[in-house]
């Protein structure tokens, strides 16, 4: 029995009254790269809170089948990249320090597999099961690219380069889901670039379901397997095919990032 | 002449209790600078001092009263910051004025300001009892097996709490769980430095460590050898100068801090720094 990886059921977040999330619903099969779009102030990360626990909310949300008690177990096999991790400049850790933090306990590991297991999933495990705590680290700074900036202090890398060992730092745990929070805004075209080879492989490869958030069209269009297109409300869940088709949709969206990829499109 | 001093009872405590609570206070201290909240051990030091003052008014020995005062006003001050949404440095400055006051109270109340109250005050890590030199030690072991234990989600925790939060680590449990460490080891930390200046035990070593360590470990092992040094050095010098010891361990501490400060402005750690990038650079 296949389940899907994420439901998201009529769910609704308010904020001090008002209204930041109203009655969406959509699910994400597993294996699936959704790109979520949506103008600044659209809710998306206050819908990706109300995901990962980190926020109040109404409606049902469910991961791998699971809500309630389960779903904090689960919780702890979903890799999230915000938008920026707040942490303080002058702490001492390293790459390698940070993705470390990663590393989920044996026994919570277990634990989560075996609901995995029962919920009929599949788990595509990145590491095999005799793999080390260390070798699983240098693995996770591999796939991003970072294996030679272990031994740096996390501070003293740029933007897209502690994006990247965060990435890792999620990929340690061995993420069923990764949701990301449109994690290279304000990072050059270069490391974006790298990043988003970073995500095909993840996706692709190491078969991790993703949600991710951006205003790049192009690299939604790229790289994203279904699109939601979201303001508060949900406008549009489907095939990408569909969404990028769909003029009018686009439209819809005032946002400058759509507007300039429209005029792209018809010049 | 180390061999010397170590022949008195007084001093061998002194220097004892002196070691582990440096070592205590300096694993401590990285969370709490870290987490910046360097002032909250200030705070509940002058919370402690108003459990002292409710021990020699109970004629309750005093260090329990402190304990019980400052443990469950740390886990009391953390609910309410989280139900009322208090901003943190506005709940210090009502932890440190009110246990203060607290304490001036009851001295006032009872027999006023005694010789064993100056001690808790200032500090006098060589007039240790032998019944507070073990209750300090064991204490203080207490403590850092407790870190060494919760490491890993406690540094994920001070990296930043929503995404331990997110990594099914319990947030909420750990928070109560550090304020109430971090009100033991500030009791424990009263006789050697003194209420007044236990601030300085938790932040210097740490502050001075960060500029220098590479590496989460490598800071707090830094940290601890600067601490258990200046300890160490500021006891001895203490004896041999007659000195009051609370003041020369901060002073030391102050010292290696400039220092390093110093040595970082000349470039010292900047370079090793530009070489290894320039290193990781070019591989």
């Amino acid at each position: 029995m296949s389940v899907n990886a994420l439901d998201v059921d009529n769910v609704s977040v308010s904020h001090n009254g008002i209204l930041a999330v109203n009655k969406i619903s959509f699910s994400v099969q597993e294996g699936d790269l959704l790109g979520i779009v949506g103008p600044n102030g659209a809710g998306k990360t206050t819908l990706f809170r109300a995901i990962l626990g980190l926020q109040n909310y109404q409606g049902k949300i469910k991961l791998f089948g699971y809500e309630g008690h389960p779903y904090t177990t689960l919780l702890s096999m979903v890799g999230y990249v915000p938008q920026k991790v707040n942490f303080e400049p002058n702490f001492p850790a390293t790459v390698y320090d940070v993705v470390s933090m990663g590393i989920l306990p044996k026994k919570k590991l277990a634990k989560g597999a075996a609901l995995i297991q029962s919920c009929g999933c599949c788990w595509n495990r990145i590491f095999s099961t005799s793999t080390k705590d260390h070798e699983k680290i240098e693995e996770s700074l591999k796939i991003v690219g970072l294996e030679s900036f272990k031994d740096r202090r996390i501070s003293e890398l740029s933007g897209g380069e502690q994006q990247r060992a965060f990435i890792a730092k999620s990929l340690v745990k061995e993420p069923l889901l990764m949701i990301l929070d449109e994690p290279v805004t304000g990072v050059d075209m270069d490391v974006q670039n790298k990043f988003y080879s970073v995500l095909r492989k993840i996706n692709k490869e190491n078969k991790i379901t993703i949600v991710w958030s951006s205003h790049d069209l192009t690299a939604i269009s790229d790289l994203a397997t279904r699109v939601a297109c979201m303001n508060r409300e949900l406008f549009f869940h489907g095939e990408k095919e569909e969404f990028f088709a769909n003029k009018d949709m686009l439209k819809t969206y005032s946002e400058s990032a759509m507007q300039l990829h429209m005029h792209k499109h018809d010049m | 002449m180390i061999l010397d001093i170590l022949s008195y009872g007084f001093m061998q405590r002194g220097l004892l209790t002196g070691i582990v609570v440096s070592i205590t206070c300096s694993m401590m201290g990285l969370f709490l600078v870290l987490k910046r909240y360097s002032l909250f051990g200030d705070a509940l030091s002058h919370v402690a001092f108003g459990g002292i003052a409710l021990g020699f008014f109970l004629n309750i020995y005093p260090i329990w009263t402190a304990f019980a005062v400052s443990v469950s006003t740390a886990l009391g001050i953390t609910k309410l910051r989280k139900s009322t949404k208090i901003s943190g440095d506005a709940a210090i400055a009502v932890l440190l004025s009110s246990g203060f006051a607290m304490g001036v109270l009851l001295i006032s109340a009872s027999h006023g300001f005694t010789i064993d109250l100056f001690s808790f005050l200032f500090g006098s890590i060589l007039l240790t009892s032998v019944q507070d030199a073990l209750l300090i030690v064991a204490v203080s072991c207490g403590v850092i097996v407790t870190l060494i234990a919760i490491r890993k989600p406690l540094i994920h925790f001070t990296f930043d709490e929503e995404q331990a939060k997110v990594h099914g680590i319990p947030v909420e449990k750990l928070n109560y769980l550090f304020v109430a460490l971090a009100a033991v080891t500030v009791i424990a930390t009263m006789r050697l430095v003194g209420i007044l200046l236990i601030s300085a035990l938790i932040v210097l070593p740490n502050i001075t460590s960060i500029m220098m360590g590479k590496g989460f470990k490598n800071t707090m092992l830094i940290s601890i050898s600067l601490s258990v040094s200046a300890v160490v050095a500021g006891i001895t010098m203490s004896y041999y100068f007659n000195l009051a010891p609370s003041g020369t361990i901060v002073m030391l501490m102050v010292a290696m801090f400039v220092g390093t400060l110093v040595a970082k402005h000349f470039g010292m750690f900047s370079k090793k720094t530009l070489h290894e990038h320039n290193m990781s650079t070019v591989s």
